[in-house]
């Protein structure tokens, strides 16, 4: 689904990514762990679009598709997307009119007609409540005086309700209390089929204990230095990152 | 001749067809002699230093216009608020059109000018009121009075609330090449009352336009007034509204300005205290483009203890557009526990708009709680990655922020039906067909 081609790509001089390979097929849930620094949040931004970021060489494809040329919404309209590590607040916007804004446009980009309004009602509802959310927080403002575990709860939401095929979870489980993490996670659990992929971004463990990866890759400066099974999301908890960058020295 | 001369000179002949014996006359008399005096405003004047009428008064407006010029109403219906039924007082090419109104006198009086002015019912209150908060040393003020004898008369009643809004309407043909009209509406609000007024200068066609209208509102104690100007002109009309208002005690107005339209704009918005507990509200959305030009001056005058002004404004300016933001507020040395805000926030989506904005604060009490904030800032960069990354294509994610931005004002309109009708107008300015009140 998602092929990685040797991508290299800076923000101003600083090249941040020096040469990134990584193939996800349908159905599989990778990790991408690293310390702070290591590129993973800038990885997660380029292949959603951000063009504050230069892509210097390398290419990203989905199902075959060059997504290079494409503008961020056009790559949302492809089914990518990405659950922001800092979701952004939009005061007088509602999270229902958002929704219901992202979804129809996406329709439209698809050829679809706008999705009816009961029916939106009706997919609301079912969403919501597989995340938990109190119907009164979908009137209020995106994002606006959200908790830091509301609003990442919102992220997989929207996620829910637009049901990508790719999923990029940005340190969805930071800020999030124990409760939250259970039902972030419940959620993308329930949302995880064999027709879409699942590329998680963290830090720690913790997450992939609710959130069962088939596959960690270690990012260490730029480059994805070691993949392996969910094991590895163990071992790096309990090691932590040096003897990696050892490794990579020796 | 320049406009100026004309204008002297027309106002001769002019005064001989109304009856020069009418106690107008003196005020009408006393007005033209002050603009002779002063002229029109140019940029050396510290109140006009960002707006320059030159262009503007190139043009060979004439000041008389043709009578009897009509239009039917299924070609100006768009621009009344139609989806809800109200007062109209209408005008074309300044001059009263009873086929487009609905005026009443069942309690309270929603008619013409000219025809109170006429009335001997109406002369106590004309006298008491007409000409009385306008600054009379203000030379455009002068001009709209010296010859104005149109526009709309609005009396409530003590304890009435206005049982519909109200709309002031006045249309330009476009008959005659170069118009200049001088509107003047007086809207007196009675103890305990309640009226919600809208007020729009709508030309029909490419001719240049010049409008120097005069509004003066008088809100009696306990009064609540909600006034809504719609600015949302063809690219050659031109608007100067000079609005002053005077407020009793605990009485409550709100002056809502919505400028989109035009090519050059300059509203003078004044309030007046006269008594404590007063509450005054002064939003405006302005969303212009091309070259544009809206200036908002406006004027709070605390002179009385326990009183509040909140001033809430947002532009949006692209292209070549220029805004003026110039806010004074003074608080005078009685006006102890005064709470004066001010707001102007303001977006510039292109390197060549620009905006002044100059809060102007003068505070001769000690006890008293003022702040002023402009902010001029460009579009947030996350905030439209966030929106494209869920879909929403950039024009569209351009347009919600900008509606998220504006949205604090358009929350403040207390009609449904016209906050709709705001909601599209901003829509259609930026271009998208997305609905934002869902």
């Amino acid at each position: 689904m998602l092929s990685i081609k040797n991508l290299h790509a800076s923000i101003g001089d600083k090249e941040i990514l020096k040469g990134i390979n990584l193939e996800v097929k349908a159905g599989e849930i990778h990790a991408i762990m690293g310390p702070n620094g290591a590129g993973k949040s800038t990885l997660a931004s380029i292949i959603a679009g951000n063009e504050n970021y230069e892509v210097t060489s390398g290419e990203i494809a989905l199902d075959g598709e060059d997504l290079s040329e494409l503008a961020p919404e056009e790559r949302a309209h492809k089914g990518v997307f990405l659950s922001f590590q800092y979701p952004v607040e939009i005061p007088g916007v509602s999270v229902t009119n958002f929704i219901r804004t992202a979804i129809n446009e996406t329709r439209k980009a698809n050829g679809q007609e706008e999705m009816p309004a009961n029916e939106m009602l009706k997919v609301i509802r079912e969403k919501s409540e597989l995340l938990e959310i109190d119907r009164k927080f979908l009137s209020r403002s995106l994002n606006e005086g959200f908790s830091g575990g509301e609003k990442k709860r919102n992220e997989i939401f929207q996620m829910a309700m637009l049901e990508p095929k790719l999923a990029i979870l940005d340190e969805t489980d930071s800020g999030l209390d124990i409760d939250a993490l259970r039902i972030v996670a419940n959620g993308v659990n329930k949302l995880k089929s064999e027709k879409n992929a699942i590329v998680v971004i963290t830090h720690y463990q913790r997450l992939l204990d609710y959130i069962v990866p088939d596959f960690v890759h270690v990012l260490l400066n730029g480059k994805i230095v070691k993949s392996g099974d969910a094991s590895l999301a163990l071992e790096l908890e309990e090691k932590g990152y040096d003897w990696i960058k050892q490794e990579q020295e020796a | 001749m320049d406009l100026k001369e004309k204008l002297i000179s027309s106002f001769m002949a002019f005064e001989e067809r109304l009856d020069v014996h009418s106690e107008l006359h003196d005020v009408r008399t006393s007005a033209i002699k002050n603009f002779e005096n002063k002229g029109f405003p140019t940029k050396k004047d510290e109140a006009w230093k960002y707006t320059s009428l030159n262009a503007l008064l190139k043009n060979d407006f004439t000041v008389f216009p043709k009578k009897e010029n009509s239009i039917q109403y299924s070609d100006v219906k768009k621009y009344f608020l139609h989806e809800v039924d109200t007062y109209k007082v209408v005008f074309i090419d300044g001059i009263f059109s009873s086929y487009l109104s609905s005026t009443t006198h069942e309690g309270i009086d929603v008619c013409l000018m000219s025809s109170a002015l006429n009335k001997p019912k109406y002369k106590m209150i004309i006298d008491n009121y007409y000409n009385q908060i306008a600054n009379k040393e203000e030379s455009l003020t002068s001009l709209n009075t010296a010859f104005a004898t149109e526009g709309a008369y609005i009396n409530i009643p003590k304890s009435k609330v206005a049982d519909k809004p109200i709309e002031i309407m006045y249309f330009s043909t476009g008959n005659e090449s170069a118009l200049m009209v001088q509107p003047r509406n007086l809207v007196i609000v009675g103890e305990n009352s309640h009226v919600q007024i809208i007020e729009r200068h709508q030309s029909l066609t490419e001719n240049p336009v010049l409008t120097n209208s005069v509004t003066e509102i008088f809100a009696q104690k306990r009064a609540i007034v909600d006034f809504y100007k719609i600015q949302n002109d063809k690219l050659t009309a031109n608007l100067i509204d000079n609005t002053y208002v005077s407020q009793k005690q605990e009485s409550s107005v709100a002056v809502n300005t919505f400028s989109f339209g035009g090519n050059l704009t300059r509203n003078n918005l004044n309030f007046y205290h006269f008594g404590e507990r007063i509450v005054s509200y002064l939003n405006g959305i302005t969303i212009i483009g091309e070259k544009q030009h809206v200036d908002h001056y406006t004027l709070v005058q605390h002179a009385t203890p326990n009183c509040e002004s909140h001033q809430d404004y947002k532009g949006i300016f692209s292209d070549r557009s220029t805004g003026v933001f110039n806010g004074k507020i003074f608080v005078e040395k009685e006006a102890q526990k005064t709470n004066a805000f001010q707001k102007s926030n303001n977006i510039l989506l292109s390197d060549k708009a620009t905006i002044n904005a100059k809060p102007q604060l003068e505070i001769f009490a000690d006890d008293v709680k003022c702040s002023h904030g402009c902010t001029i800032g460009q579009l947030d960069e996350t905030a439209m990655f966030y929106m494209q990354q869920r879909g929403i294509p950039q024009k569209e994610a351009k347009a919600l922020l900008m509606y998220a931005f504006s949205n604090a004002v358009i929350e403040s309109i207390k009609i449904p039906e016209l906050k709709q009708r705001i909601t599209k107008i901003i829509a259609n300015k930026l271009g998208v067909k997305i609905g934002f009140d869902l």
